[in-house]
Parts: C-alpha cells; structure tokens; sequence
C-alpha cells in the first residue's frame, strides 16, 4: 500500500556551512545527483544512530539501491543479529563470510542490476579469533588466548568490544579491496559515540601503565610501595588469584600489542579519511531525535564527514497540512448530514443483509476524524524535530513511514528510492546511462567493466 | 492489587526504542502514588530518566522527584567507593585517586565487575530496605543478561575475595521470585517481538531472575469492527469519495488523504495484532502480558509518564 507523498516539498536540503544561513531545497534530480555523487565518491559509509530507528533496513537499502543504480560491487556488512536483513537479500543464514545476493532476487524485484550486492554478518567470536591469529606471535600464543575463557568473557560481553571489532572487520574488508563500497551497520552501542571512539580506546587499553603494571611480576608488585594501594584494594576485592589470572591473561594478550595499536590507528585513520562518509539514521520521535543530534555535533567536532541525514518511518505530510485538517475537521462536523446522505447508497451487509444504519456510518466518519486528529498531532511534531534536524544544515532525506517491516529486495528498493528522493520508476533509474566505476580485483589492479 | 507493586526489585528492559525509560518511570511513579518508597534507578546514565520526570539530573545520591520517589542514575565507581566505606570498610578510601584512575580499566578488563557493582547496589538497596520497591530502568536486550548473570559468573571466575564473598546474597535477592522479577517492554512490531522472546529464553536460561510480565507498549486500539471497516473500505471508493468531496466543498485528493490516516491507524494495528498474537503464543501462560496504549503526541517527559502510568494502573487492576 502506498502512502500520499508529502507535500511539504523537497526534504532534502543542500548542505551548507554552519551559519550560512536558510536552506535550499533542492530539485528531485538535484536531490538523487547528490546521493549518487556521495555514494560514487565515498568507498565506505557507516550507518550510525539511536537503536530501534530502523538502521539496518536503511544500511541494506542503501547498499542495494547503490548496486543496483550506481552499478560495481557493493557489500552490506550488518551486525544485527536477527535473521530479517538476510531474508530480505534472499540468503538464509548470513556469516562473516559475504554471499553474493543472487541476480534473480533482483530479477524478482523487477530489474536487472548494473552492479553485485554482497551481504555479510559480523560475527564477533569469529572476527576476534582471527585478529588474534593476525597479531598474536605464533600459533600457540594465539591459541592459549584464544581458549582462555578472560578472553571469550571480554570479546563477548563487552559492547565495546563490539563496536572495535565492527570498525576492524570494515577496515580489513576496505583493505582487502574487493568491494567498490562497503556499507556498514553499526553494532547498538550504549552510545552511538563510542564507536568512533572504539579503535582509539582499543591502542589506549594497550599502552595505558596499568596494564604494564598488572603484567609485572606479582613479587615485584608487591615491593612496588606505589602500587601498593591499589594492589591491597583490588586484592580486597578481587582476591589475589583471580589477579594473577588476569595478569596471566594480559602477559599473554601484550604479545599482541604493537599490531594491535597500529592496527587501531590504521582503523581510526581510515574513518577521517575522505573516501569515508557518516550516515545518521533516526526517527522523528523525541529522545532518538535527540541522540543523533548529539550524534551530528559529535561528528562535526571530530571532522568526520557527515553525508546524510536519514530521517527514517516518517508520517507523510499531508497529516500535517492545514487544509487537510480543515477537511478532517469538518468531516467530523458534519458526519451526520454526511452520513445519511452516503448511507442510502452503500452496499447492504453480508451479515445482517441491511443497508447499514446511518448511524453507523456516522460513528466511521468519526473515527476517521478523530485518527486524523491523532495521526496530525504526531506528524506537527515530526515536521517541527524536522526543521530542527534539518537546521543542523546536514543533507536530510525522509522515509515515509510503512507499517510492517521491510522482507524483500523490492521493499529495500523501495526504501532506497525514497532516501534517493526520485520518484522516479525504478526501471527507467536504471536505464539511464552512468558509467560503472571501474574496480579493484582482488589483487589490486584495475578492472574496467 | 497491583501484583507487580508487592516486588521489591523490577528490571524494566527491552530492544532500544521501545520506551523502556518510560515504562520504567510510569511504574515507579504509580509505586510512589500507592504510598510506597520508591527508587527509580537507570542502569545507563544517559540522562533518560531525568528527561522522562523532567526532573534535572539524577546523580547516584539520589534526586527526590516526588513524595516517595527517588530517581538516580547508575555509576559503577560511586558504587565502587560506597561499597568500599560502608561494607568492605576499607581504610585506604582517603586517597582512593589512583585506584579511582584505575578502576575503570580493571573493569573493562575483569569481566563483570560493572555489572556486579551495578547489581549489588540495587540488592543492596533492597536487602537494607531502604525503600519498598526498586525499580531499574535496565540496560536493552544486549547487555542485560550480562548484568544479571554476572554474579553467577563471578562465582565461577572469582574464588576468594570481598567479591566473591558478596555473590550468594545478591544471587540470593535476584533469584526470589517473591521479591525480584524482569518486566519485558515491546511494542507490537516484528523485531521488538522477536527479542523480547529472545530475551525472554535468555533470562530463563542465563540468569536467575523470574520473569513478572511483558509490557506490550503502543497498541493500537481497534477502530472499527467488522461492519464499521465494511462501510470504511467503501468510503475510499470514487462514488464516494466524490459525495465527501462534494459535500465537503474540497477536492477529492484532501478527502484521500483525511482517510489515509484512519487506513494508517487499521494497517498498523492489524500488523501489531499479529505479532501480539505471536508474543502471547509464545510467553508461558502464567507471565501477564500488559497493554499500554499509542500515546498519539509521541513525546515524552512527565505528561507521558503520567499518562502511561494511568493506563498501566488500569492494566493492573483487571
């Protein structure tokens, strides 16, 4: 089912300096040339925002959109757990691994792609195990971390831990350089923030002095007259043997050390460099509105580019439109004149095999009165976080709201034509002519196709 | 009444995005309403409780909200250093500095020391009764289970130590149904379902707390019955339409979009009936399941707490 557009004209602003002054709405063809432009400029683009805004539908649909438009191979990487993204691309059971998404899925949705869309999940035991294998000295040390079960507590339980492992595996995929554009989906972080802060905490962990200090000898801890505090504290607390494992433990994990900070930098360099973009994803309710705000200003402060603005299951426009609502209005009003006028002409019942009473016909006028009331109360406050978002001068797009969840290629097709604001049949799209990026192979040279 | 208020310790939780804050909140706010000492506590402290009573921060001391609530927010060092002076006194407190520095990181390394300073100052609160009933706006579907098996887990991991010594009455607190339960927040939609049915295997599993209900949140009320959507479904015909239009003297395409939003409020509710019907098939029949309505304004703050928490009190009572 289909939903009226809003008519609240272009959503999507032009991105101007902070202070520059009003908005300018762009044209419908301005509005996709700029998002073909970001996608065909950018190599990578991390998906981030509040949980529960629908991201992993956004991350999906953009990555399909750009394959299917833009052309070149393109990969989702997603880290929701749930089964729905990969059911959606039509390959059951998604793991580190990428699967291609077949050309006939795309053939169902009713069109041919100029480029390949891969899909992958981030599976965190897997991921760490191999980073470990990278860095660890030999086998054997990466085996004793990897079977230590400090190790599994930490790489499992920790969110944190989460957010590095999503920011490393992008990282090694960029590297690898078998995809023209990777799109990420980003891990629910306690706060969207610390995944930008992820690889510097991850070479922070490493060089910090306690963790030197935890890995010295416990006899020369305990002579150690400055530590001495901490030690007695901790040991109160902890006990000394589970201290010992630990430091067992981190004797072991600083095998790892200089790989792992530099490796780290590598990661947090590789989200400022240029080829990379932030794509916000939000709803227009009160507190995830808030949070990508902050989200906004954080990026803008660490100098990461921001290249979209997703508003995400937005009320169309039209709810909130005043002439609409004198219309819903009066409909109320006058349900009763209204009513008898309808009632006579309606079909009978099947049930009771009678006309329906116009009292009955009034009572639904009612109520598609009173839902259009209700429905414009939320669209007024939707449209006013909006303007405050779209106030931030970041280049914002809206996707109507759809009820029941997104389950095929077509709906996350669906979804991308609505972010690339063209109305446009998705078949013509695809015709026009662009020509496809040229790629990498796997081995590093160019391949023009 | 309200079997849910004779708990002594709720954790309210749920996926991101469900209104697990507010639920959180409203219950509280009813609890205090009944006359009980209340404390409302959030296990991540981001703000969301003060902006839900509207109320300025709620530091770990503790913010009267109102006559017999309480709101704080968790913070694992302030816990850390509480249970230093008032329960493993020890002597050391007055230049805790560089502990305080290196506290943070032996908690991200030793698995569970967060978690177990969060938990243990909330069964602490119970077990000293200090108030009548606590109330945890907990952290989402991720790391919850984490927390409320850590003391489980310690157990295993820890032999010896102040730590260890402390698990078996904080498991002892946690694992009283009488006492302690889980409140399961979702909103009538695919993936909220899911894990909270996730959630809901995992806390039986992994943790020792009982399940007391699931919250669905945002329902849908039913807007017409069988005959009503009948006659609506006709109304979008052209005919008609074109006697609303007429009558109405607007054009048609306004008339369509005044009924779009009545098609909305249907399509979203049949959708939710749907995955309500899937929670209730498979939550064990004991564990009540809760209606909270759609809040129309979509805010939030102390108009919707209240209003939640009304709806929540006749919930309870039926």
């Amino acid at each position: 089912m289909s939903w009226p557009e809003p008519r609240r004209g272009a959503r999507l602003r032009a991105f101007q300096p902070a202070g520059a002054g009003r908005t300018v709405p762009l044209s419908a063809a301005e509005r996709t040339r700029h998002l073909e432009q970001l996608l065909a400029a950018k190599e990578i683009v991390v998906a981030c925002g509040p949980g529960g805004v629908g991201k992993t539908t956004i991350s999906a649909s953009l990555a399909a959109t750009a394959a299917a438009r833009l052309g070149g191979r393109v990969l989702v990487l997603t880290v929701d757990p749930a089964r729905r993204l990969a059911d959606a691309l039509g390959i059951g059971g998604l793991g580190n691994e990428a699967r291609r998404v077949p050309d006939e899925a795309f053939a169902e949705a009713g069109l041919r792609p100029k480029g390949e869309l891969y899909a992958a999940m981030l599976d965190m035991t897997e991921s760490w195990d191999a980073l470990v294998r990278r860095h660890a000295p030999d086998p054997a040390t990466a085996d004793e971390i990897v079977s230590n079960p400090l190790y599994r507590n930490i790489t499992r339980r920790f969110s944190q831990s989460h957010d590095y492992i999503a920011m490393e595996r992008l990282y090694e995929l960029h590297e690898q350089g078998d995809y023209d554009l990777l799109v990420v989906d980003t891990p629910p972080s306690l706060n969207a923030l610390d995944l930008l802060d992820a690889p510097g905490r991850m070479a922070e962990f490493f060089s910090s002095r306690l963790l030197r200090w935890l890995i010295v000898p416990y006899r020369s801890r305990l002579v150690n007259l400055a530590s001495r505090p901490f030690y007695q504290v901790a040991d109160r607390i902890l006990g000394s043997q589970f201290l010992e494992d630990l430091a067992g433990f981190f004797i072991l994990f600083q095998t790892m050390r200089d790989g792992f900070v530099a490796r780290a930098e590598a990661v947090n360099q590789l989200l400022r460099d240029v080829r990379t973009t932030f794509v916000v994803v939000t709803t227009l309710e009160a507190v995830p509105a808030v949070d990508a705000e902050q989200l906004i200003e954080s990026l803008r402060d660490r100098r990461l580019n921001l290249g979209l603005l997703v508003c995400n299951r937005v009320l169309p426009g039209s709810f909130s439109d005043p002439p609409v609502a004198r219309a819903a209005e009066a409909l109320g009003q006058c349900s009763g004149e209204l009513a008898d006028q309808l009632a006579g002409h309606l079909p009978l019942d099947k049930t009771s095999g009678s006309r329906p009473a116009p009292e009955m016909v009034a009572r639904v006028l009612n109520e598609v009165a009173r839902s259009f009331a209700n429905f414009r109360l939320v669209a007024t406050r939707e449209a006013e976080l909006l303007g405050e978002l779209s106030a931030a001068h970041e280049v914002t797009t809206s996707v109507p709201y759809h009820p029941g969840h997104v389950t095929d290629l077509r709906g996350l097709l669906e979804v991308g034509a609505k972010i690339w604001g063209d109305e446009d049949d998705l078949a013509v799209t695809v015709a026009s002519a662009r020509r496809p990026r040229a790629r990498r192979s796997p081995g590093g040279e160019e391949i023009d196709d | 009444m309200a079997e849910l208020l004779s708990y002594k310790l709720l954790f309210v939780t749920g996926k991101g995005g469900v209104g697990k804050t507010t639920v959180a909140a409203a219950v509280a706010l009813l609890a205090s309403e009944h006359g009980l000492r209340t404390l409302v506590c959030e296990a991540e402290p981001k703000g969301d409780l003060a902006r839900a009573y509207e109320c300025g921060p709620t530091p770990f001391s503790g913010r009267r909200v109102s006559d017999g609530l309480v709101a704080m927010s968790m913070d694992t060092e302030a816990s850390l250093r509480e249970y230093l002076r008032v329960v493993a006194k020890v002597p050391t407190v007055g230049h805790i500095g560089p502990v305080a520095r290196a506290f943070d990181f032996v908690a991200t390394a030793a698995p569970g020391i967060r978690e177990i300073l969060t938990v243990g100052k909330l069964c602490f609160e119970v077990r000293e009764g200090h108030y009548d009933l606590v109330v945890v706006d907990a952290s989402s579907t991720g790391s919850v289970v984490g927390q409320l098996a850590a003391p489980t887990g310690i157990n295993e991991l820890i032999r010896v130590g102040v730590v260890r010594s402390q698990t078996d009455w904080i498991l002892e607190i946690l694992g009283d149904p009488v006492r302690t339960g889980a409140v399961l927040v979702t909103t009538p939609e695919e993936m909220p379902v899911t894990e909270a049915l996730d959630l809901a295997g995992r806390l039986a599993t992994e943790t020792p707390v009982h399940l007391a209900c699931v919250v669905a949140n945002r329902v849908l009320p039913e807007l017409f019955g069988r005959a009503e959507e009948q006659i609506f479904n006709e109304l979008s015909r052209p005919a008609r339409l074109e006697v609303l239009s007429k009558q109405l003297e607007v054009p048609r395409e306004l008339v369509e979009d005044v009924l779009a939003a009545a098609r909305l409020a249907v399509t979203v509710r049949r959708d939710g009936v749907a995955h309500l019907e899937r929670l209730r098939a498979e939550i064990a029949a004991e564990v009540p399941l809760l209606y909270l309505p759609y809040l129309f304004a979509r805010s939030h703050g102390l108009r919707a707490v209240r209003q939640v928490a009304r709806a929540l009190s006749e919930e309870l009572v039926t």
